[in-house]
């Protein structure tokens, strides 16, 4: 499903006297339907830079990042766009939304614009919201004013919202409580047995180990810290 | 697929001065494009070249009309070309008395679009009207109101239903959220945002606000001097900016 | 008489006026920009009416002018007086016995002939001037005829008043094209403006010149849902007692006693003439009129 050939990429800091800073090279990934890789490595190795290099997030100098049959590394910026929207989600930390916009509504959105009908929709959103413990009392606020875990386990529901064939997951069960967490193992193992091909990054290591089949040590990919 | 908007080698310059030049782009129905620069790069000329206020010296601008399929807007009839910017285009100013008649009432405004294809039942007219005023937020006890009487995000308002009256398939902003407060922008960006997914509309935004590119964008071109620098899709160019200039203008945004 | 060229102006003036006329005349409803002259009255008080029929004027014709349908008005009076010391030319106060009819902001209620000619007094040509004021804006609008913006006008009216509250200067379409200013006579008046005699219309101030000519389509602006309606006061003359014609309200004393009177005077007094007495009417005497 997701398949990672030779790519590299580096960054230039133009207004730091144009210093040129090589974060990759050769990296190679391959990730089947219905299974969940784990990248690991030192923090600055490049697994968020990988991961996004994958979202289309980050260009990629070269190489193919090929996801279903489009290769994110050459695509135009629309096909990229609809490969978000069907194929390919991703669960970031981090929460961005406009102000304003109800958490149901943040929910239901990657539903919505695939052609879900609003009722359905809502009400798949409403499940999801429940079952990550969101109170019921938040669903018409914006999460913009929620506590870390509470954004996190939004996003969460957001990224599960549609079956994506490809799933990108950053940290998703960092800053989560014991049950939570337990929750969101159990969706990334109902993913993988619906067919979805995951890639992900975990600190927690119990999580990594109860859910990931494989783990990628991204270091080999790092130019200068390759052994 | 056609796309809705096809610029190819668009030049417009003053005397000697160049307005922008060499600007080449697809845009497909749905997407949003965000052209941003500092004042001076020529983003608004573009913008004013594409919606037919300007005539750019160079290059063409095919638009995909109903009857006849992609057609040049440069060298299309002035009626027509006119047809389009109160049928398919709509163009929502920065400042909202340039987009409104302002001694004409809330109602009139919006239903002006529709009277000017010809629909001649007050009735409907008004309840059309009533209607779109809800749409953006702006109760029905206000439609008999002058625009003077609204707040700026009001009027912003107003000038967004008036212009979508009309079910346009492509929109062009001029910076729509300048000079608004921002509790007023957030407001303003959330309703632009549900109205383009709903009316599967496409738009062009120019601003200089990046916030305002990274809600509302798909896509984003960055101008400078005329020419465009830089392009690509809104997240990347924001957090993997290739260019000098590019790197700069997102490194100046102050973090909240 | 013998100071003057025939009709006040100069002969190479009204060529040209007439240029503009018979321009008019081929484009029904067309506002043509004309080099409107000074006049020795203010603007205001007909200066492009006055020019329109100086230049329409012949020595034989009969010349009547009326002021809000009255003949003894004093504008009606100055202009009627100043072609009769300019031109020469017979002056009457009977709508059938004059060839030309120069009018201030009526119609008379006598159905013209295809020999006469009526001459309007227009303040403001444009009718989209009220809600666009770029004249570049509006002779383009009428040019692509996107007239959408007249009809903002009406729907402002009924969204304020409950209806179409244009009581005069009610705008009109001429022969399906332009959109037209019948000058500010009352909307009683505007099926009239169909008619047998040429209809031309002179805006001194704002240079204009326009025509409607004989037998032409003029239509009323409205809605599907609020249409179009020639309205007068709900009564009778008080002084001949005509059902059919546009009344003037007249407030008589302090205690508000009112009276309804023809506002068109000539057409007052040739029914009182044949012996039709209002309400408040006393039998015609000839010394009274």
């Amino acid at each position: 499903m997701i398949f990672v050939e030779n790519v590299s990429k580096s960054f230039v800091l133009h207004n730091q006297g144009a210093a040129e800073i090589p974060v990759m090279q050769g990296a190679s990934l391959r990730v089947a339907a219905g299974e969940c890789v784990s990248l690991v490595g030192a923090s600055g190795a490049g697994k968020s830079t990988l991961m996004r290099m994958i979202y289309g997030n980050y260009l990629t100098a070269s190489g193919r990042i090929m996801v279903g049959d489009l290769d994110v590394a050459s695509a135009p910026p629309r096909e990229i766009i609809r490969l978000r929207r069907e194929t390919l989600g991703y669960v970031s930390q981090f929460l961005r939304v406009v102000p304003r916009v109800s958490t149901l509504d943040v929910v239901a959105e990657p539903l919505l614009s695939t052609g879900t009908a609003r009722d359905d929709a809502m009400a798949q959103a409403e499940a999801l919201l429940r079952r990550l413990n969101i109170p019921k009392r938040l669903w018409a606020l914006s999460p913009t004013t929620f506590s870390g875990g509470e954004q996190q386990r939004v996003n969460i529901a957001r990224g599960f919202a549609f079956p994506y064939p490809a799933l990108l997951l950053d940290e998703p069960t960092a800053s989560l409580d014991p049950t939570n967490r337990a929750t969101v193992l159990a969706m990334i193992e109902e993913a993988k047995a619906r067919g979805a091909a995951l890639i992900g990054i975990f600190h927690d290591h119990a999580a990594r180990d109860a859910v990931c089949d494989r783990q990628l040590d991204v270091t080999q990919f790092t130019p200068g810290l390759a052994a | 697929m056609t796309p809705l908007l096809q610029v190819e080698n668009l030049a417009k310059f003053y005397g000697h001065r160049i307005g922008c030049t060499d600007v080449s782009f697809d845009l497909f129905p749905g997407e949003v494009m965000g052209i941003v620069g500092e004042s001076g790069s020529g983003k608004s000329t573009l913008l004013n070249c594409l919606a037919g206020h300007l005539t750019p010296d160079r290059g063409a601008v095919r638009f995909d009309t109903r009857a006849e399929g992609l057609k040049d807007t440069i060298t299309m009839s002035e009626p027509e070309r006119r047809m389009l910017g109160r049928t398919d285009w709509a163009f929502v100013h920065q400042h909202a008395r340039d987009g409104l008649r302002m001694n004409v009432s809330a109602g009139g405004n919006v239903g002006e679009r529709l009277m000017a294809v010809n629909a001649r039942h007050y009735g409907n007219i008004r309840a059309e009207a009533i209607d779109w005023l809800g749409r953006v937020e702006i109760t029905q006890d206000r439609i008999d109101e002058r625009p003077t009487a609204f707040s700026g995000g009001m009027q912003q308002r107003l000038q967004i239903a008036r212009n979508l009256v009309t079910g346009p398939r492509l929109v062009f902003m001029d910076e729509p959220t300048g000079g608004l407060d921002v509790s007023v922008q957030a407001r303003l960006l959330d309703l632009l945002r549900s109205l383009v997914r709903e009316m599967n509309l496409s738009a062009i935004i120019v601003t200089h606000d990046l916030a305002v590119v990274r809600l509302l964008a798909d896509r984003l071109m960055v101008m400078k001097d005329g020419h465009v620098i830089e392009t690509g899709l809104t997240d990347q160019v924001l957090d993997d900016p290739q260019q000098a200039y590019t790197q700069l203008l997102v490194s100046s945004v102050l973090q909240v | 008489m013998s100071d003057y060229n025939f009709a006040y102006l100069d002969e190479q003036t009204k060529r040209m006026i007439r240029r503009a006329i018979l321009k008019g005349l081929a484009i029904p409803g067309y506002q043509v920009p004309f080099a409107s002259r000074e006049m020795p009255m203010p603007y205001g008080w007909g200066t492009g009416g006055v020019q329109v029929s100086a230049a329409v004027l012949k020595p034989d014709d009969t010349f009547k002018v009326i002021d809000q349908g009255a003949d003894d008005t004093t504008n009606a009076v100055s202009i009627r007086r100043f072609f009769q010391k300019t031109a020469g030319v017979a002056v009457t106060e009977a709508t059938e016995e004059a060839s030309v009819i120069q009018t201030r902001h009526r119609i008379p209620e006598a159905e013209l002939r295809a020999d006469q000619i009526l001459v309007y007094q227009v303040p403001i040509p444009e009718p989209l001037r009220f809600l666009e004021p770029s004249e570049v804006e509006t002779r383009k609008m009428h040019a692509l005829e996107e007239y959408g913006l007249m009809h903002v006008k009406l729907y402002e009216d009924i969204s304020q008043h409950g209806d179409i509250a244009t009581a005069y200067a009610y705008p009109v379409k001429v022969e399906g094209r332009y959109v037209m200013d019948p000058s500010p006579i009352p909307k009683f008046d505007n099926p009239k403006l169909k008619m047998a005699g040429i209809q031309l219309f002179g805006a001194g101030r704002e240079q204009r010149i326009y025509a409607i000519p004989p037998y032409t389509d003029v239509v009323s602006l409205d809605f599907e849902d609020y249409p179009f309606q020639p309205t007068k006061a709900d009564h009778a003359c008080d002084l001949c007692g005509a059902e059919d014609s546009y009344l003037d309200e007249l407030i008589m004393d302090d205690a508000g006693k009112r009276m309804f009177m023809c506002s068109d005077t000539d057409y007052c007094a040739t029914r009182r003439k044949g012996g039709h007495i209002g309400a408040q009417g006393a039998p015609h005497r000839e010394d009274a009129a």
